[in-house]
């Protein structure tokens, strides 16, 4: 177990810079899950805390002690490839053990070791197989069971469940995540999927671009996002954006919308200027069908999909924008339908110009100090 | 119902003419050979006398007499043969390997400029270098000894199978490297347990490939070698016939030639479907 925090760490390939300058603590035991999009560097910057890539710039310290200079195999950690990377020609015990027998363990420890990750994880009867004749949940076994044997300071997950189908994708998730709580170990695990990032995380590292855009617990992350590409890129289906403009008033703003959108908007900073073009979004949730003779918003239903749990309505606006509405629950609503939408004001965010969000209240971490990583640790996720 | 009777008659019509002709190209290929085996079995005058293939008479002398007719026998020529082979596979798959690994895992200095003058030396025929080469070995006081012929090959000089085995180790995949050097491997550890187990089948191709090469030469041999007690076995084949229009014995050569086979053919027959999945890795020839 231990603790991990980069300073201001760089990498480049080149000229071209593809991390720049990343600052980020991770406490001990906490399961931290970097998410971004395809091409924003959260692989990359797994494999500089692995040792996998060099450092260009900055500082990686893994519990205080500086690991710049220390070879991969010498930090302590333990990778889980997306392909797994098993050793082909070996048997599960042997690519369990191949580690433990490489850095010269004792014979007794590494049959101890190998049994009991074969127990946490039921591969006992896989022991004596090659990888080639596993299916690919087992060899998911087996590759964070070559991680368990060696007894790491931090795992490291690099997208490990993309290469699996979907429902066993759910399954090896919970498994992770009893996994943590069993070893209580320092997790780093980097995702694309957000769902993967929102259900196992205790923190959120969301990358884009090789920067980091903010840091957070899901549910923060969920209801208080920094920026519009974290507003976006968390929550399915995403967050809708309206284009609107913010006046100034007394004690308050309107957020004035082409459509009818029309809220009082608390907390305005005075030094903002008047008829700001901002960017108005709301979660699909926080939208309600209502008269449309009364209602703020009405529009066409485009499409409805009926998922059983919940509805999802597709309603384009005269404006021309198409947003989204939840209903939870079963509706009689049909394609081609007027309705109305009523927005919750209170569940409203509002993004400026420069793509940050215009504050409404203090809690939630400001991106600065995000980008800084210099928010506290966080509080057990709420799973 | 006259049609699908019609059009199987033609294709039953065009699969045997297709097999004639294939057969028809295959005796002429195989003729010398069966010549060859046909005459070993012949007394001396009725070789060049008797056309037909199979002998009238079957005489086995030719084998017994053939093993002791030059002043040193079979068995020296034989082991001699198996010797510089079995040390030309080592060296080969030793040096050829780790070279290769080099190319394909590690990264140092002008690496693709190396790669290419390696690659340049296939183009150079042997006779270019036959020269300074001998000159090379004369000065060494090498000729007349097996080192010209087997230390180069420790000495990675076979550009093709280094080629042949980067190909097959870039299409190891990286991460299985990545996995080992979190395991704690360095790059000996990962060569030696990862990469070589993983190539077997590149690896018995070369195996197979340097001892046929090997075992077949009359090159090299000729040139380095002049005591008879030295030969291998294409050099004695060679010193049954007189050039000096003495009497030379052609029912021996032919028996020991027919023999001669026999090892190729065994090595081939054991190892004919790693060839065959060696072959797939890629183009092979030379």
């Amino acid at each position: 177990m231990a603790s991990l925090e980069l300073r201001n760490v760089v990498k480049r390939f080149g000229a071209v810079e593809i991390i720049h300058g990343v600052d980020l603590t991770i406490e001990d035991g906490e399961f931290v899950v970097f998410v971004g999009p395809s091409g924003c560097g959260k692989s990359t910057l797994l494999r500089m805390i692995a040792g996998l890539e060099g450092i260009s710039a900055g500082e990686i310290y893994i519990d205080g002690e500086l690991v710049n200079d220390v070879a991969a195999a010498k930090r302590g950690l333990a990778m889980v490839f997306q392909s797994y990377a098993l050793y082909p020609h070996m048997s599960v015990r042997k690519n369990l053990s191949f580690g433990l027998e490489t850095m010269g363990a004792p014979k007794a420890e590494i049959r101890n070791r190998v049994a009991e990750a074969a127990e946490i994880l039921q591969i006992n009867e896989l022991l004596e197989r090659r990888p080639g004749q596993l299916s690919g949940g087992q060899r998911q076994r087996v590759a964070i069971g070559r991680a368990i044997v060696r007894e790491p300071r931090i795992f490291l997950f690099d997208e490990p469940l993309s290469n699996l189908d979907a429902e066993l994708r759910v399954q090896m998730r919970v498994e992770i995540n009893k996994l943590h709580r069993r070893l209580g170990t320092t997790m780093i695990f980097v995702t694309h999927d957000q769902v993967e990032a929102m259900t196992l995380a205790d923190r959120i590292v969301v990358l884009r671009a090789g920067v980091i855009e903010q840091v957070g617990t899901p549910l923060d992350l969920y209801n208080h996002p920094a920026n519009l590409f974290v507003a976006g890129f968390i929550g399915s289906p995403r967050m809708n954006f309206l284009a609107a403009e913010m006046v100034a008033g007394e004690g308050e703003a309107r957020i004035r919308g082409r459509s009818g959108l029309d809220l009082a908007f608390p907390a305005a900073d005075p030094r903002r200027p008047d008829q700001e073009k901002v960017t108005f979004g709301v979660r699909p949730e926080h939208l309600r069908i209502a008269d449309p003779t009364s209602a703020m918003l009405t529009g066409e239903v485009q499409i409805a999909e009926h998922l059983g749990g919940e509805t999802f309505l597709y309603v384009s606006l005269p404006s021309g924008e198409t947003i989204v509405v939840e209903i939870k629950g079963q509706a009689a609503v049909r394609s081609g339908e007027r309705v109305g939408i009523d927005v919750d004001a209170s569940a409203c965010h509002v993004f400026g110009g420069d793509g940050l969000v215009i504050g409404r209240d203090a809690g939630s971490e400001l991106p600065s100090s995000a980008a800084r990583g210099e928010q506290a640790p966080a509080q057990a996720a709420p799973l | 119902m006259t049609m699908p009777g019609t059009s199987r008659k033609s294709a039953a019509w065009q699969s045997v003419s297709r097999h004639v002709i294939l057969l028809l190209a295959a005796f002429g290929m195989l003729y010398p050979l069966i010549w060859m085996a046909a005459s070993s079995f012949k007394p001396d005058n009725m070789i060049f006398t008797q056309p037909s293939l199979i002998p009238s008479v079957w005489d086995f002398s030719n084998y017994a007499s053939g093993w002791h007719a030059l002043r040193v026998d079979f068995t020296t020529f034989y082991k001699n043969s198996f010797l510089i082979s079995a040390l030309a596979v080592i060296g080969n798959l030793m040096a050829c390997s780790l070279t290769a690994y080099a190319f394909a895992r590690l990264n140092f200095r002008f690496r693709r400029f190396w790669f290419a003058m390696m690659m340049g030396t296939l183009m150079l025929p042997y006779h270019v270098t036959l020269v300074p080469q001998y000159i090379l070995f004369l000065n060494l006081g090498w000729v007349n000894t097996y080192l010209p012929l087997i230390v180069p090959r420790f000495l990675a000089v076979d550009a093709f199978f280094i080629f042949l085995m980067v190909q097959f180790f870039r299409g190891i995949p990286r991460e299985i490297d990545e996995a080992a050097i979190m395991d704690g491997c360095g790059p000996w550890r990962i060569y030696w347990r990862i990469m070589l187990p993983l190539s077997t089948p590149v690896l018995a191709t070369a195996a197979i490939f340097s001892f046929i090469w090997t075992y077949d030469d009359f090159l090299a041999p000729l040139i380095y070698l002049n005591d008879m007690r030295q030969y291998t076995v294409p050099l004695a084949l060679r010193a049954f016939i007189d050039s000096s229009g003495g009497e030379s014995l052609y029912g021996e050569m032919f028996a020991m030639s027919t023999l001669s086979l026999l090892p190729v053919f065994l090595v081939f027959l054991a190892f004919q479907r790693l060839i065959i999945r060696g072959v797939a890795l890629g183009a092979l020839k030379r």
